[in-house]
C-alpha cells in the first residue's frame, strides 16, 4: 500500500520529538517538515486549524493532531513493537501516567522555569512534588521499560532532557540528584537510549527554540 | 460475567463522575456506588487514588482506574457491547481530539465566566461561545450524536458540559449554548439531554442549581 506519511514538527520541542520516536520505534517512513514557530506555514494552519501547534502527523491526507492523541494513532494503526500494552488496566495505568507528565509535570515545570520571583518558590515545590510522584511511579515500574519503549516512556521525554536541559539554562534546580535519585538516574540513561537519542536537540538547537517560544509569548 | 466484582467511587454533583455512570449505564454493568464527601474523603478513595485524591475512580476487581476519561476508555476496552469508541483509528482519533478539546479550552472559559462579574463575565462568555462553536464543528450534519447514529465517547465526555452550560447560563445571565449560532450543537445537546438512559442519571436540576449556587456565594459573598 502507498503510504504517505509527514510530520510537522519542531526542532527543540519535545512533542514533536515524541512523534519521531513512535515512528522511528515502528519502522515508518515519513517526510519530516520543520516548522518556524515564528512564521507558521500555510499547510500547518490547514492541518491544524484550531490549535496551530505542532506536531501534526499527515497520512494519506488525514491530520491527526496532539502529540499523545498522534502515539494511540500510531499504535492502532501500524501494529509493530507496541507502544501501549495489551491489557486494558495496564493501558489505562499508562494513559493515566502519560496525562499526569503532560497536564502537572510539564505545566509545572513551565510554571517553575518561568515564574517571577515572589512566586517561584511556591512553583518550584510544585515542581518537586510532581516530580516525587514520578519518583514513586518509576520506582512502582510504571514506566523504564527497558528495552521496549512504551507511552510513558516516550511521554517522559521531557522530564529526562527538556526539564534538566531548561532547568540549567534557567538557573532553577528541579532534578536533582539529591533530590530524586531514582529519577535523575533514569534520566541519565533515558538520553543515552539509541531512539530517544536521535531525535534530542543540541543545546544550540533548544536555545533557538526556547527563544522563538519567546517571541511567540511577547 | 461471574466473579465480577465493580465499584464505582463517585459524588452525586461531579461532572466527571457524570461520565463514568453514563459509561455503565450504556454499557449495562452492573456496580456498587459509593458516594463519596469531597470534604471528608473516604479512606477508600485516599488508597484508590493517591495521585490525585479524586472522583470519579472506578475500582475493578480490586484494581482502581483514575481520570474519567481513561476510565471509560477503559470500560470500553473490557465490555465490549455498545461501543463508545469507534473501530477506525482516525475516527478514534478525532474522538479524543474532541474530548481534549472539550476539557481544554471550553471548559475553562466556562469556568471563567462562572466565576467572573461585569464585562469579565460577557469576555469569558463570548470566548466560551466561540470555543462551543469550534466544538460544534465535531458534529457531522444530519447525525444525532457526537458518535454518530449512537451516543459515544465524545457525546459523553462533552454532556456534562452542555448541562453545566444551563446552569451557567442560568446563573449568570448570560448565553452559551446559542440556539441562532450554534444550531448543530443547541440540537445535540436538546436530544442527549432526553435519552432516557442519559437523563435518568442527571441529578434534579434544582439540587444541581442550589449547589453551584453555592459556589457562587462563596466566591462573592456580597453578591444576592
Amino acid at each position: 500500500m502507498a503510504e504517505e506519511v509527514k510530520l510537522f514538527g519542531a526542532c527543540g520541542s519535545p512533542f514533536s520529538s515524541r512523534i519521531q520516536v513512535a515512528l522511528k520505534l515502528k519502522g515508518i517512513s515519513y517526510e519530516y517538515i520543520e516548522e518556524d514557530l515564528t512564521n507558521k506555514s500555510p499547510l500547518l494552519l490547514k492541518y491544524n486549524p484550531i490549535h496551530k501547534k505542532i506536531p501534526v502527523l499527515l497520512h494519506n491526507g488525514k491530520s491527526i493532531v496532539e502529540s499523545l492523541v498522534i502515539l494511540e494513532y500510531i499504535d492502532e494503526t501500524w501494529k509493530a513493537n507496541p507502544i501501549l500494552p495489551e491489557d486494558p488496566y495496564d493501558r489505562a495505568t499508562a494513559r493515566f501516567w502519560a496525562k499526569y507528565i503532560d497536564e502537572k509535570c510539564v505545566a509545572a515545570a513551565g510554571k517553575a522555569f518561568w515564574a517571577k520571583e515572589k512566586e517561584r518558590e511556591k512553583a518550584v515545590e510544585e515542581a518537586w512534588d510532581c516530580l516525587k510522584t514520578l519518583e514513586g511511579a518509576l520506582k512502582d515500574k510504571k514506566f523504564a521499560g527497558g528495552e521496549t519503549l512504551g507511552l510513558v516512556d516516550i511521554a517522559a521525554n521531557f522530564i529526562a532532557f527538556w526539564l534538566r536541559s531548561f532547568q540549567e539554562i534557567f538557573g532553577v534546580e528541579l532534578l536533582t540528584e539529591e533530590k530524586f535519585p531514582d529519577l535523575f538516574k533514569w534520566s541519565e540513561e533515558y538520553v543515552e537510549h539509541p531512539i530517544i537519542k536521535e531525535y534530542l536537540p543540541s543545546r544550540d538547537e533548544l536555545i533557538v527554540f526556547l527563544n522563538k517560544r519567546l517571541q511567540n509569548l511577547k | 460475567m461471574a466473579g465480577e466484582c465493580v465499584q464505582f467511587l463517585g459524588f452525586w454533583a461531579s461532572p466527571s463522575a457524570l461520565r463514568v455512570v453514563w459509561a455503565l449505564k450504556l454499557k449495562g454493568i452492573d456496580y456498587e456506588h459509593i458516594e463519596e464527601d469531597l470534604l471528608n474523603k473516604s479512606p477508600l478513595l485516599l488508597k484508590y487514588n493517591p495521585v490525585h485524591k479524586k472522583v470519579p475512580v472506578l475500582v475493578h476487581n480490586g484494581k482502581p482506574v483514575a481520570e474519567s476519561l481513561i476510565i471509560v476508555e477503559y470500560i470500553d476496552e473490557v465490555w465490549k457491547q455498545n461501543p463508545l469508541l469507534p473501530q477506525d483509528p482516525y475516527e478514534r482519533a478525532k474522538a479524543r481530539f474532541w474530548v481534549k478539546f472539550a476539557d481544554e479550552k471550553v471548559v475553562p472559559d466556562m469556568v471563567s465566566t462562572f466565576m467572573k462579574t461585569g464585562e469579565e463575565k460577557e469576555k469569558a462568555a463570548k470566548a466560551a461561545r466561540e470555543c462551543l462553536k469550534t466544538l460544534e464543528s465535531g458534529l457531522e450534519e444530519g447525525k444525532q450524536f457526537f458518535g454518530g447514529e449512537a451516543i459515544g465517547f465524545v457525546d459523553i465526555a462533552v454532556g456534562w458540559i452542555g448541562i453545566w452550560a444551563r446552569i451557567v447560563e442560568k446563573l449568570k445571565d448570560v448565553s452559551l449554548v446559542d440556539e441562532e449560532t450554534m444550531p448543530l450543537l443547541h440540537a445535540w445537546l436538546q436530544n442527549f439531554l432526553e435519552v432516557p438512559i442519559i437523563k435518568e442519571c442527571i441529578p434534579p436540576w434544582d439540587k444541581l442549581l442550589q449547589h453551584n449556587k453555592g459556589y457562587l456565594v462563596k466566591l462573592t459573598p456580597d453578591s444576592t
